[in-house]
């Protein structure tokens, strides 16, 4: 961490100590770590924090309490989502959300919750943060975990009978979970012929 | 050497009655009629604004045609002009009303959707900002910049909360970037003109602090891999970046083209990721989650993978790969009998700088290296331009790039042969268009 005398300046004393104490301890990991800090910002609360963080990840990290049933997300799916979505999430003005398993490979591959995302808990996120198009962020942790369930058993995935939380939703292996590779561009090797070229447009 | 006279209003009450403004939302006209009328008025303009004149002008004549012109002296000299201060935020000329976004008039519905930049009618390799495509997916949120916020938090030393006017307070850069959606154009979409057959593409100067910069603030933890970015819209768009990509050269923008961002481009924030699609630069930021994994968020699972014929997908495919396009002569515009033509386009790689430009005026049977206009910047549009004596012959003009790591262009068919039809995302396939005995230019695809 360098500080000239110049930069002294433009910054309170106590930001140039807390970056001194702060990098001591984290060690140079990253290129961010070099050089100086200017002291900008109030530190962001735990509370602030998990007002704003609504992330989900992968392995279910920061999923909320709570729990829903099917039986709770048909009804819930019927009078938020099935004006877009279809009746039965086939789809209409909306993405379709259901059906589709095994048509990856063909010509018209149907790409759905159930025959192409990987990770159940995508959809937690997805329909908590964006989810009913017209009102985001207005269903409560229940209702989502309610028909997050439903979407998933109209594909088939869990049972009429299931209640999703935390910890149900978490321990769901979707059926495309393997069906995502790295990229692997470049790809195409274009020959660049200058005269007399093969194959013209 | 003809200088077609420049359209007069009354043309433009008839363009702004056809396909042009509003942007072709008018689905009751014949497509074929309305190509020839939107090619008229095209046409028109682009002879206007060529120091040429070589293309054709096909419009009726203008109401005012002959009073302007020698020996008469023009009438706007004879009066006053509007007065100072008419238009305090400037607007381009009455006449150039056709010079807009297109927007599809198919779409289901217009939260998530887009518009494309009208490529064939700019010169040089700034869009403007009222130009620059568009690609929402919840919408233009209208935001406050004094109550909009950028927290970041996770694995870091100190999570803070900045202000704009904190964020405006750091060190800023400036550079000129191009940004492109990586559906641009899709696989099996081939637009009539050059906006709808490669328009989600745009460049501009962007001005902000580098990411690296505010993360150096928070203190990145050792174990930090990948920051999840959302943004403030109705989307609450969220996508995982590589920590590699977000301490090189990304940046946080809150200027374009030397104003402050407009709405449809993330104002008061944006995530700016250099050779990235479009996508990750996330508008309206808000929030970066610094994380040791990526979070597998829809946009980066269900959407913005590339499925393969195999039926797995490409997930994390970031990098807008080598591409160009000929945006004179393009698909609408119209020769007007042989002679010269100077052949233009624009050029960009996510890799760095493009280094070449081949043009073939044989349908790709022959190639020549056309001229690179300076600056040519790394991950910048960049202008090249051919000159051309057309014999008046049918034939098919196309160009390809090659950029700073050896990569070339691809044809369509290369694409298909390597990823199948149904990757959908990445087609930076050339672009020909055929050149009819008439002057029509038309998508050599459709």
């Amino acid at each position: 961490m360098r500080v000239s005398n110049a930069d002294k300046s433009a910054f309170p004393a106590w930001a140039a100590c807390c970056a001194l104490a702060a990098a001591s301890l984290a060690g140079p990991a990253h290129a961010a770590d070099e050089g100086k800090r200017f002291g900008f910002g109030t530190p962001a609360t735990e509370e602030q924090i998990a007002g704003w963080n609504i992330d989900i990840g992968p392995d279910g990290e920061n999923l909320p309490p709570g729990s829903g049933t099917v039986a709770q997300g048909k009804q819930i799916y019927e009078s938020a989502c099935m004006a877009c979505h279809g009746a039965k999430g086939e789809g209409g003005m909306g993405d379709r959300l259901v059906g589709g398993m095994g048509t990856l490979t063909s010509d018209k591959p149907v790409k759905t919750i159930g025959s192409f995302w990987p990770y159940a808990t995508t959809l937690f996120d997805y329909i908590r943060r964006a989810m009913p198009l017209m009102a985001p962020q207005s269903l409560s942790n229940d209702e989502v975990y309610a028909v997050t369930g439903y979407l998933l058993h109209l594909n088939g995935i869990v049972k009429e009978d299931a209640t999703l939380d935390a910890q149900t939703l978490r321990e769901i292996r979707m059926p495309n979970r393997d069906g995502f590779v790295d990229d692997a561009r470049p790809d195409v090797k274009h020959p660049a012929c200058m005269k007399d070229c093969p194959g013209a447009l | 050497m003809r200088h077609a006279p420049a359209p007069g209003p009354a043309d433009h009450r008839q363009d702004d009655d056809t396909a042009i403004a509003p942007a072709g939302r008018d689905d009751a006209e014949p497509d074929r009629r309305r190509f020839l009328r939107r090619s008229g008025a095209l046409v028109g303009a682009a002879a206007a604004a060529t120091a040429t004149g070589a293309l054709a002008q096909q419009a009726s004549a203008p109401a005012a045609e002959g009073s302007a012109l020698p020996p008469n002296v023009p009438p706007w000299m004879k009066v006053q002009g509007a007065p100072t201060g008419g238009e305090l935020y400037g607007k381009p000329s009455a006449f150039e009303k056709h010079v807009v976004r297109h927007l599809r008039p198919t779409d289901k519905q217009y939260f998530s959707s887009s518009t494309r930049t009208p490529l064939q009618e700019l010169d040089g390799i700034i869009t403007p900002n009222g130009l620059f495509y568009e690609r929402h997916h919840g919408g233009v949120p209208a935001i406050d910049p004094a109550q909009h916020r950028l927290m970041i938090h996770g694995l870091v030393e100190r999570p803070l909360i900045f202000t704009m006017d904190e964020l405006r307070r750091f060190p800023s850069e400036t550079h000129i970037y191009f940004l492109e959606c990586s559906g641009n154009p899709g696989f099996n979409v081939y637009g009539k003109t050059a906006a709808e057959a490669n328009g989600l593409v745009s460049c501009a100067e962007w001005t902000g602090v580098p990411l690296k910069t505010v993360l150096r603030e928070v203190g990145l933890k050792p174990e930090a891999k990948w920051v999840v970015a959302e943004g403030a819209d109705a989307a609450a768009m969220t996508r995982s970046v590589p920590i590699e990509k977000c301490l090189d050269d990304a940046l946080l923008v809150y200027s374009q083209n030397g104003e402050r961002l407009r709405p449809e481009q993330g104002y008061p924030l944006r995530l700016l990721l250099p050779g990235y699609e479009g996508n990750m630069s996330i508008k309206w930021l808000r929030r970066l989650h610094v994380t040791d994994k990526p979070y597998y968020t829809r946009e980066e699972t269900s959407k913005y993978t590339d499925l393969m014929p195999d039926g797995r997908a490409r997930k994390f495919s970031f990098y807008m790969e080598a591409k160009s396009i000929i945006t004179a002569p393009s698909g609408g515009q119209k020769l007007m009998g042989k002679g010269f033509y100077e052949i233009r386009g624009i050029a960009w790689s996510g890799h760095g700088k493009i280094t070449k430009v081949d043009v073939s005026v044989d349908g790709g049977r022959n190639w020549q290296e056309a001229t690179l206009q300076e600056p040519v910047l790394t991950r910048a549009i960049t202008r090249f331009r051919l000159p051309w004596e057309w014999d008046g012959t049918p034939t098919v003009i196309v160009s390809r790039a090659t950029d700073e790591t050896g990569y070339v262009q691809p044809t369509l068919e290369e694409l298909i042969e390597a990823r199948g039809k149904n990757s959908f995302y990445h087609n930076n396939a050339m672009t020909p268009w055929r050149i009819a005995e008439t002057g029509e230019v038309t998508n050599a695809r459709l």
